[in-house]
């Protein structure tokens, strides 16, 4: 008797089998009370089935290939810490590498994970709410396993066990804070160009890829493993999100001044984002191996070029910051890491001055700008320092009404001057870092009124340790501030003579002798 | 200038041969070796065909099995049981 075998079927007819022909249009309720939320922003879709996951993953396809992620991963990780591998990274300093990273990224993803599955609930297309869905479920494993890989430190050095509570409080990490609390109260289709554009396509390709390969060569197999695992379903965010914006501009040419207006906002959000990201590859970490300017030229500027000259077919310009964020490339790396360091109580992690071959990388590295302007200044320290004079800065920083970052960045072609704004809306005055900053408030003044900022909050009373009576005659706004954020003063101020510097340097030496 | 679209992977036995794939389909791809990883660039166009990889490897090869792999992309993507491309229009 004759079988008839049937063909397996090709990625295409699965991927059309898997997604749109298992998505039906609801009848109970009218499709636009059931998805009200893609109409608000006021963008254009004629046709849902337009949009295609380029990637074409099916959900069986997806579990297969994320199980395989997990278990190399945890197998690297598993061999790392049963081979004692928080000894052999390069030197102590870079543990606080990992602190920075803790508070900073994992709460991140976590909000990522939320957003996520609250636009697969809120858009239309069977196609980008499978793929938002995936993507939701991809944040929720990097943030478990960003966790789980530095948990193994937490063991041994001080000042990580406290991020989940530092993450809406300290200054530091307001910035990140706020980038994802305005994304996820903006509409779906702002939320996928703030996440799935500007967030992965201009900063995880900064932090994930020059940076976790430099952690690789810091001898942190752990942070490598979880940063290369996270990146790897990073490109296919990069795909979605790419794919959304040429999705609305494909739909309707109403809905190009929109998309151009978010592509400016978010791309200028994103770089405010990276300065400290920057600051870890060009101080932090003790082996460097590429600058953050090497990486900026690359992942953005020739990245983004490529980019934005493809999507000038549609209408789409260059973001009108391009120009600034390639001449503050050179500065503010070496702004972020002297204003950390300027602030040794405040920060739960180590700073301290480059040594001389590390200030000689630098100076390589940054030959316009380096020796004129911050080399002169991290040996003044270093010298203050040595004389018992270190330099504390123990009053609150000012932020940025938008990006919440400290206001420090200078004003475009000038570095010695600061660069300082401020607006008055409805009677009260508010500042700003930047020029884009205060034209993104401009915009939408009565979202950007509500931003927390914990450093001017704090002078309110609005941030104080459970207890502290704010009406009474000895109070102090700001005077408790440690116990609030819940500081382990064991890890803040200068690495030099800190117990973790101590404690490994004789972990290491019995680690090789009996 | 035409705009490169490029590829990166971590650096291990399977990339090995899935880098040289990519070298033999595209002639003008450039290969950046870095700490643990590898970056290819091609001048507008890069392609990676299923066939060429399977020779490499010496087994059948799935295409959607290079995720495991990946660390960035740049580029419009197109994939199919045979062809994983990125490509710039510009």
């Amino acid at each position: 008797m004759d079988m008839k075998v049937s063909k397996k079927l090709g990625l295409k007819e699965r991927y059309t089998m898997m997604t749109r022909d298992l998505a039906w249009d609801t009848t109970f309720q009218p499709m636009d009370k059931v998805f009200p939320q893609v109409g608000y922003e006021g963008i254009k879709i004629h046709d849902w089935d337009q949009w295609e996951d380029p990637f074409r993953l099916t959900m069986d396809a997806y579990w297969k290939y994320q199980a395989e992620k997990e278990r190399k991963l945890y197998a690297i990780l598993d061999a790392f810490n049963q081979n004692n591998g928080h000894l052999s990274v390069t030197d102590a300093r870079y543990m606080n590498v990992l602190k920075l990273f803790l508070g900073s990224t994992p709460p991140l993803e976590l909000m990522a994970a939320r957003g996520f599955s609250m636009v697969a609930r809120q858009m239309v297309g069977a196609g980008p709410r499978v793929a938002c869905m995936m993507q939701s479920v991809d944040e929720y494993r990097h943030f478990q396993t960003q966790i789980h890989s530095i948990s193994n430190y937490n063991r041994f050095y001080n000042g990580m066990d406290e991020f989940a509570h530092q993450q809406s409080r300290m200054w530091y990490l307001s910035d990140g804070k706020s980038f994802f609390d305005d994304a996820i109260t903006a509409g779906p289709f702002e939320f996928m160009v703030a996440i799935g554009f500007a967030f992965e396509y201009v900063l995880t390709n900064i932090l994930f890829v020059p940076f976790i390969s430099g952690a690789a060569y810091n001898g942190d197999m752990a942070a490598m493993t979880v940063g290369f695992s996270a990146q790897s379903d990073e490109a296919r965010h990069m795909t979605l999100g790419l794919e959304c914006i040429k999705f609305m501009l494909e739909q309707d040419p109403d809905n190009l001044p929109i998309v151009q207006r978010w592509i400016d906002k978010w791309t200028w959000r994103g770089t405010r984002k990276l300065a400290s990201v920057g600051m870890m590859m060009d101080y932090m970490l003790p082996k460097r191996i590429m600058s953050f300017k090497e990486a900026w030229e690359i992942y953005f500027e020739q990245n983004g070029s490529a980019l934005f000259n493809d999507l000038a077919r549609y209408g789409v310009k260059v973001p009108k910051c391009f120009a600034q964020t390639i001449e503050e490339k050179e500065h503010i790396t070496h702004q972020s890491w002297i204003g950390f360091y300027m602030k040794p109580d405040a920060c739960p992690f180590h700073t301290w001055i480059p040594a001389p071959d590390e200030l000689d990388w630098l100076s390589e590295k940054y030959p316009n700008t380096f020796d004129k302007y911050y080399r002169p200044v991290l040996e003044h320290f270093d010298k203050q320092e040595k004389a018992g004079n270190r330099f504390n800065n123990k009053t609150q920083p000012m932020n940025c009404q938008v990006c919440v970052s400290t206001i420090k960045f200078n004003e475009p072609g000038d570095p010695m001057e600061m660069c300082f704004r401020e607006t008055v809306y409805k009677g009260e005055k508010f500042h700003f870092c930047s020029d884009h900053c205060k034209e993104i408030f401009e915009d939408e003044p009565e979202k950007y009124v509500q931003t927390f900022i914990s450093s001017h909050a704090a002078l309110q009373g609005k941030c104080e340790p459970e207890g502290t009576d704010v009406n009474a005659h000895d109070y102090r706004p700001g005077a408790r501030m440690h116990a609030y954020w819940r500081m382990d003063k064991r890890a803040s101020g200068d690495f030099n003579g800190s117990e973790d510097q101590k404690n490994f340097a004789q972990w290491r030496d019995q680690a090789t002798k009996n | 200038m035409t705009s490169n679209a490029f590829i990166a992977f971590q650096k291990n036995e399977e990339t090995r041969c899935i880098v040289e794939a990519i070298v033999d389909d595209n002639p003008d791809a450039v290969v950046v070796d870095q700490p643990a990883m590898v970056k290819v660039d091609v001048p507008g166009r890069l392609v990676i065909k299923r066939a060429t990889v399977e020779e490499k490897m010496g087994r059948d090869f799935d295409l959607q099995e290079l995720q495991l792999h990946l660390i960035t992309i740049s580029g419009h993507l197109d994939e199919s049981d045979d062809e994983f491309v990125l490509s710039w229009q510009s």
